[in-house]
């Protein structure tokens, strides 16, 4: 089967069935989307296809049509993305596991809504954090807009 | 278990005087550096908390599990500022699993005394405690303690090491150490600056001066300030940090089942279907020794985590039943019973409460009774380990919160020396007190004896992670008051059923040990609050329930934050005088407690006019030494209720670095309120009803209020902060929700009474 990550094509033999969060985990290596829940419940896992916010937890591998990026595509060689820099100026991350899954669904939203209000944010950002950054990412996506608008 | 932790731990808990007098020779013996048989080429060690290279290269080792709170980098901090380099240009490290990193702040805080009570009894246990805790070497995370216990080692190391830099540079040059300075990783002698890592090789073969100086809080550059924490890129780029991420060569993947009858043995299994499923490798009978309070299941080990979750799924199980009342209401009938029965143990009994009450005119008197259920801790990253076992060697890989426990109980299971077995600490996706268990590093380790010599990576469904935890335990309270002329608190009355953590705890890591005397983790954040009252006794009973209870975020704390401030607001609405006045009234020997009250008061505008359909309720909790209050504001739209905002005044004493600080305290109440909205867990035909997030959820980012935390460093101790959020957030909605509705809300969560906005 192939698959298209980060802008590599990847060719791997498995049951198309898998979901695509293990077939990327544990057949392929990338890490960045966890495991958290795996019923699409808490998002820890979202990575983007053809630009979309999935749950990859919840989509087989069999299923997937689009290019996929995951956190580890989103950062141009050493300079991350705007969105990623606005985590750290906000200091976001605690414990961090969500944080991919955060960050994924940031940069979907921004790409749709360059200047999200506060409803649009909590209408969008949807992903589970147990450590409560909730208020952090809030900033952080505030920040990312003016840096991206500027 | 090891051998030494028995003995160690019969010292800690049944000889604590004789441990003193026996061990004052044993105990200024400093442990073993473990660095030391570590150190790559070109590098060398002071002391274990410093790495230095010939090239440079600083490395600090931070020996408490990073869950989030940002110990890693505060921990460097400490270090850091003493030895005097550049916080950006230092690495850190969690280190080795070692008895040099017992953590002695949280035995310490672990005694049956209020905070603020120093007298000479209290004293001389909390140095027992410390003392007994290096014996026992336990390495732990937990007790929101780490920072009290690091304030001055840490910095006593950095600060030595940077002595012994300066000898060593002294003894180059030729010159009395007394003329030396450090500037930034840089010994200076006038002119001439020698980089730290030019000296490195030569220092650690000194002895270091036997006087040392830490440097006046005036000088500090780190430390009081907020730093950029140390781990954000790691985590902002998806890095492999975390246990779940680990991957070794011919690594194998694994699950394991266990009874959801919790403890309860496996009668027969059938693999015979699961076995033919493809990638799976081997079935294993996941049953441990007789005594062991886990119960029994399978494990599986196949070749990717999603095989062998499904072939779990495909093992055909009986499954013996459990010991505990099979429904939650039978459950809740032994709380009943409990509260109704015997004394307790009072662990605070000032006056006469028996008389006061006795004679109090029926009128005067107020009384309350409170529920809250058992909680799942519900981490993001599910339970999960990686164990090797090749050639007599064990190497484990978690994401933990007691390295040294884990170290001794894995070698056990394994069979192998304590010498031999190696435990890395990864990052943990969450902590909450879940990770300072043993049991999904036994089980890694377990199903690495059938992996043929392979690393074995045990990964647990989330529906097994919410299935077999170690509760936050069930508690039931009465609560009662007498009030004399002028809504004077005459007398106090708070009895507390609850099963004993301790004694779970005990059970299931150390079973050959039998916890004697008063659990005060059932009454802490009741017992130790800073009110004066001339009647008062707080009791603590002990329900006997063998369902699986554990160190839930603030323990304790966690429901009688909301029992005690809860009957605090009904005590003052009865006496008709504002909640935040009452509570000074009875503060007044704690200006601390004033302190913070006062403060969050105003932040909250407290006393303004109120909104229509808004209103705000306070609470206050003295808890892990941080002295905490909340006002929280709900408004009330079409019958449901919105968190609107959160104002909370911490003191926390020493504040080492305020942004860190800010995010843990808003943490801490973003976790209460999410639990306060709509956590529970539940028992029916002896299983656990929740699985998942869809059944068991917490607060998402549209729920979420404003929150504004402000610090205050008034307070005569160091405080933690991990935990201290948590506690009054709960009662301070209830307390909200009352000024907003008029309905008094005593049974958790409070989505069994109202609703919440989506």
């Amino acid at each position: 089967m192939k698959l298209t990550i980060n802008g590599n094509v990847k060719n791997i033999d498995v049951d198309p069935e898998m979901p695509l969060l293990w077939a990327l985990r544990d057949l392929i290596g990338i890490k960045g989307p966890k495991f958290g829940c795996g019923i699409g419940a808490c998002g820890a896992c979202t990575v983007l296809i053809d630009g979309e916010p999935q749950r990859s937890c919840s989509v087989t591998v069999g299923s997937v049509n689009g290019a996929i990026t995951t956190i580890e595509g989103v950062s141009s060689g050493e300079k991350l993305h705007v969105v990623q820099q606005a985590w750290i100026d906000e200091q976001v991350p605690q414990c961090g596991y969500c944080q991919s899954g955060q960050i994924l669904a940031a940069i979907a939203l921004l790409n749709e809504n360059p200047k999200p209000n506060d409803d649009q944010i909590s209408e969008a950002m949807t992903n589970l954090c147990r450590c409560g950054t909730y208020p952090r990412i809030r900033s952080a996506i505030h920040r990312a807009a003016e840096k991206m608008g500027a | 278990m090891g051998k030494i932790l028995r003995r160690t731990f019969l010292i800690g808990s049944a000889a604590i005087v004789g441990g003193v007098a026996f061990g004052y020779y044993k105990y200024i013996k400093p442990y073993d550096n473990p660095l030391e048989g570590e150190l790559a080429e070109g590098e060398a060690t002071f002391n274990p908390y410093v790495k230095i290279t010939s090239d440079n290269q600083i490395t600090i080792i931070a020996p408490r599990a990073e869950m989030g709170q940002g110990i890693s980098t505060t921990l460097a901090a400490l270090v850091a500022e003493e030895l005097d380099v550049d916080f950006k240009k230092i690495t850190v490290e969690h280190g080795p699993a070692s008895f040099a990193y017992h953590n002695s702040g949280m035995l310490e805080d672990g005694t049956p005394f209020p905070h603020y009570e120093r007298g000479i009894v209290s004293n001389m246990m909390r140095g027992a405690m410390g003392v007994v805790s290096k014996f026992t070497g336990i390495q732990v995370t937990g007790g929101s303690s780490s920072t009290k216990d690091a304030y001055i080692k840490m910095r006593q190391a950095g600060c030595a090491a940077r002595e012994t830099l300066k000898l060593a540079a002294a003894n180059q040059l030729g010159v009395d150490v007394g003329s030396l300075k450090t500037d930034n990783g840089f010994v200076i002698s006038g002119v001439t600056r020698i980089a730290y890592g030019e000296l490195a090789m030569d220092a650690a073969k000194l002895d270091p001066p036997a006087e040392i100086k830490l440097k006046p809080k005036s000088e500090w550059k780190i430390l009081g300030k907020p730093q950029k924490r140390t781990d954000m890129l790691a985590k902002v780029t998806g890095a492999p940090i975390f246990g779940i991420d680990v991957d070794l060569p011919d690594m194998v993947y694994g699950t394991i089942r266990m009874n959801p009858y919790l403890g309860g043995k496996m009668l027969s299994f059938d693999a015979s279907k699961a076995e033919k499923m493809p990638g799976v490798i081997k079935i294993v009978d996941m049953g441990g020794p007789e005594n062991e309070a886990f119960g029994g299941g399978i494990g599986v080990i196949a070749t990717n985590t999603w095989a062998a979750f499904k072939a779990a799924e495909a093992v055909d199980i009986k499954w013996d039943k459990s010991d505990y009342p099979a429904a939650t209401k039978d459950i809740n009938a032994v709380l009943a019973k409990a509260l109704k029965g015997g004394a307790g143990d009072s662990l605070r009994n000032d006056g006469d409460a028996e008389t006061a009450f006795a004679d109090a005119p029926r009128p005067n008197v107020v009384e309350a009774e409170y529920y809250v259920p058992y909680l799942a801790h519900a981490c993001m990253e599910p339970m999960n380990a990686t164990a090797w076992l090749k050639g007599g060697k064990l190497e484990v890989w978690a994401p933990n919160q007691a390295p040294t426990i884990i170290r001794a109980d894995c070698a056990y299971e394994a069979g192998v020396e304590e010498e031999d077995t190696k435990v890395h600490t990864t990052f943990l996706g969450g902590g909450f007190g879940r990770r300072a268990e043993v049991d999904f590093c036994r089980f890694a380790t377990r199903l690495a004896k059938h992996a043929d010599e392979k690393p074995v990576k045990v990964t647990w469904t989330r529906e097994e992670d919410t299935r077999h935890d170690t509760y936050r335990p069930v508690a039931m309270a009465k609560f009662k008051a007498r009030l004399d002329k002028n809504g004077t608190l005459a007398a106090f009355d708070a009895r507390i059923a609850s099963p004993s953590i301790i004694a779970s705890f005990m059970g299931r890591t150390f079973p050959s040990l039998s916890p004697a005397g008063p659990d005060k983790t059932i009454i802490e954040g009741v017992f130790d609050q800073p009110y004066t009252i001339a009647n008062y006794r707080v009791s603590a009973i002990k329900a006997q329930l063998s369902v699986p209870v554990g160190f839930w975020r603030a323990v304790g704390n966690s429901f009688n934050g909301f029992f005690n401030e809860s009957f605090m607001d009904e005590i003052a609405v009865k006496a008709k005088i504002d909640p935040v006045d009452f509570r000074l009234g009875l503060m007044k020997d704690h200006p601390t407690a004033i302190g913070v009250v006062k403060k969050a008061a105003a932040m909250a505008n407290w006393g303004a006019e109120t909104i229509e359909g808004r209103g705000k309720g306070i609470a206050f909790t003295l808890s892990f030494g941080a002295w905490v209050a909340e006002v929280v504001e709900v408004s009330v739209i079409d019958g449901e209720v919105k968190i609107e905002n959160v104002w909370c005044a911490v003191d926390v004493g020493e504040a080492l670095d305020p942004s860190i600080i800010k995010a843990q305290v808003m943490s801490g109440i973003i976790f209460g309120l999410s639990s306060a909205m709509g956590q529970e867990i539940t028992f029916d035909d002896g299983s656990v009803e929740q699985g998942n997030f869809d059944d068991y959820d917490a607060m998402r980012m549209g729920q979420c209020p404003n929150i504004h935390v402000e610090i205050l460093q008034d307070a005569e101790y160091m405080g933690g902060v991990g935990e201290v959020g948590t506690p009054p957030s709960i009662p301070a909605l209830a307390n909200a929700i009352y000024a907003a509705t008029g309905k008094r809300i005593r049974t958790m969560p409070l989505s069994k009474e109202i609703d919440f906005v989506a």
